[in-house]
């Protein structure tokens, strides 16, 4: 079934779970599915055919080279692009396309390769956007200070200073985001997207230009997030040595194409990987 | 949200002290002392373009979206708010004032869509369309300016419970109470989550989307709040301090005034409104003054009123080559100083 034919219809992008749905996308339960995406810019192919299961509690790393498709895959995945073909399944629900304006309510939070934090707020309110989803308490509620609006505002400040607290953010929750330095803003963005307690983390480049303590740190606040809650990570990173030491599983992209799929140390021996992108010690 | 005092000792008490006496020098001493030239040429201008740089910089300094129609939202106001009180008799002050804002909400709201699509410069162009179009319509149609023959009319007597507000005084502190409690209300919903929420749709719209910020009902309910506020500041702007009403008045030059209050005072601030109109208000008044003084006989009016223009946009620019954060950032930083 085309996947334009159902996003015009009913509730858009939902594919009917009892028709043509794969076997592996009915098999797992919870967790992620990404079933045969593809991807093409005009003519150019991002993604080809990209399938990969990830579950729940499990950090799956996606590695490549620089233009092989993996922030791509993290855009299909958070809707900013649209698959040409395949689907995506998160929990229970399965999507031609993802639309990212409910990412967040369906339990998915992102981060970004370059900072996508709100320089005019301050770590606190940059933390709490991530929660704005769960708002139901409007305009006038909050203008005039409505018991709702109230009640929200102290659990959601709760909320934020306990993941805050987590990642040894407290003492700037005040501060203006764009003030820190480069390696805190990352982390708050890490706070944002941890804040609403999601079922799955996509993180794009959570280390790029950091220094290796500050890597080792970052590591460390993903593990732990992972350890508490049982959320899944998919993890774009260059830094081989975070990668293989995080990771549960890893997928290696080239030219769009997943050209392998298994643990650090499977991934590490395969000849293709070293072909396309380790390189020969 | 804050979380630690930035200062401990502001108490509430000293925190709200100035803006206390502000308002008591407002409401009781001015319409005591000041004289009916101050209030006419100076303080009713001022409020009225101070209330539409606020509507303003909520849709432009906290939600980011660029709008060349501010003029187009205040004809919207000060025509239904004439409208409904020529119309409907009963209709008491304040509510032909507040239904004027909620028709120029709706107006601002289906101009408003275009920013669902468009970003920057392109939503600009696209909100001079409403300029454009309510100039338009109020000249074209006669209903609106009540058939009048030359398109100007004067505006209803003012009165609110049997108390008439016609005179200076009256005037004025229907335009203070009015400009106070709205101001109020903006103080209140930038302070708030939705405030944050606005900043957020402003700095990164994708990433906003995508962490769940309602960013497309964020958009047009600032569009729609920031016009309500505008159109009712046009209201004012009719009813208070011109006491005609005629769309010759809200033309695209005035949508620019409200832009450079926005920009010159400070985006994104409450008091940014206030400093940037009380400037461009009584800067021109100045200037009038010292080209008066310094070419008197060397030049004819007409060459005064180029000199002023030209001095006035060099200050602008030199203004904004130095300060880009505008009136409200060197307030600060005086402020902070004193009070160190």
């Amino acid at each position: 079934m085309p996947g334009a034919v159902l996003r015009r219809t009913g509730p858009a992008y939902l594919v009917d779970k009892t028709d043509t749905v794969s076997p592996r996308l009915a098999a797992v339960g919870a967790g992620v599915v990404l079933d045969g995406i593809s991807l093409s810019f005009g003519g150019i192919r991002a993604l080809t055919d990209v399938s990969l299961d990830v579950a729940p509690g499990e950090i799956r790393a996606v590695i490549g080279p620089n233009g092989a498709g993996k922030s791509s895959l993290i855009n299909v995945l958070s809707g900013l692009y649209q698959a040409s073909a395949g689907r995506v399944r998160f929990g229970g629900r399965v999507f031609s396309a993802v639309p990212p304006q409910e990412l967040a309510a369906l339990g998915v939070a992102r981060t970004f390769q370059n900072l996508a934090l709100f320089p005019g707020l301050s770590v606190a309110d940059n933390i709490a956007a991530g929660l704005s989803f769960r708002r139901l308490s409007g305009i006038w509620g909050n203008v005039f200070s409505l018991p709702l609006a109230r009640q929200e505002r102290a659990a959601h400040q709760d909320q934020v200073r306990e993941v805050a607290d987590r990642l040894h953010l407290t003492a700037d929750l005040d501060r203006l985001v764009a003030t820190l330095p480069y390696g805190l803003q990352k982390r708050v963005e890490l706070a944002r997207a941890l804040v609403a307690a999601p079922r799955l983390l996509l993180l794009d480049e959570p280390m790029a230009g950091m220094t290796a303590t500050e890597k080792a740190e970052m590591a460390g606040f993903v593990r732990a997030a992972r350890d508490r809650s049982g959320l899944s990570v998919i993890l774009i990173e260059h830094d081989i040595g975070v990668v293989m030491g995080l990771s549960d599983h890893v997928a290696v992209l080239d030219h769009g194409v997943k050209i392998a799929d298994g643990t650090p140390d499977q991934v590490r021996r395969d000849p293709e990987v070293i072909r396309a992108y380790l390189g020969a010690a | 949200m804050t979380f630690v005092a930035d200062n401990p000792l502001a108490t509430p008490l000293t925190r709200h002290l100035p803006l206390a006496a502000g308002l008591l020098l407002a409401f009781v001493a001015v319409p005591a002392f000041a004289s009916d030239y101050v209030i006419e040429a100076i303080l009713l201008p001022f409020l009225a373009l101070s209330l539409a740089g606020l509507g303003l910089n909520l849709l432009t300094g906290y939600t980011g979206q660029v709008s060349l129609g501010s003029a187009a939202f205040m004809a919207v106001g000060a025509f239904a708010a004439f409208n409904l009180e020529h119309r409907i008799d009963w209709l008491p002050l304040p509510v032909s004032i507040l239904l004027a804002g909620l028709t120029a909400a709706a107006v601002g709201l289906v101009f408003g869509l275009p920013s669902l699509r468009l970003r920057g410069f392109y939503l600009a162009v696209s909100t001079l369309a409403a300029q454009f179009f309510v100039q338009w319509a109020l000249t074209k149609f006669g209903w609106f300016s009540n058939y009048s023959a030359s398109g100007i009319i004067s505006a209803p007597s003012l009165h609110v419970f049997g108390i008439s507000l016609d005179g200076t005084a009256g005037r004025y502190l229907f335009a203070l109470s009015t400009t106070a409690l709205i101001t109020l209300f903006v103080h209140r919903l930038v302070i708030s989550p939705i405030g944050a929420n606005l900043i957020a749709v402003r700095d990164n719209e994708t990433a906003a989307r995508v962490i769940g910020v309602p960013v497309l009902r964020t958009k047009l309910a600032v569009f729609a709040l920031s016009s309500a506020i505008i159109g009712i500041a046009g209201a004012i702007w009719a009813f208070a301090y011109l006491r005609t009403v005629e769309p010759a008045g809200f033309n695209l030059d005035r949508s620019f005034q409200i832009l450079f209050i926005v920009i010159i005072g400070g985006l994104a601030t409450v008091r940014g409104a206030f400093l940037g109109a009380a400037l461009i208000v009584i800067f021109p008044l100045l200037l009038s003054r010292f080209t008066g003084l310094a070419f008197d006989g060397v030049a004819d009016a007409g060459v005064l009123k180029l000199i002023e223009r030209i001095f006035f946009g060099a200050v602008i620019i030199a203004f904004l080559i130095a300060e880009p954060n505008g009136l409200s950032a060197i307030l600060s930083r005086i402020t902070r100083r004193f009070t160190r």
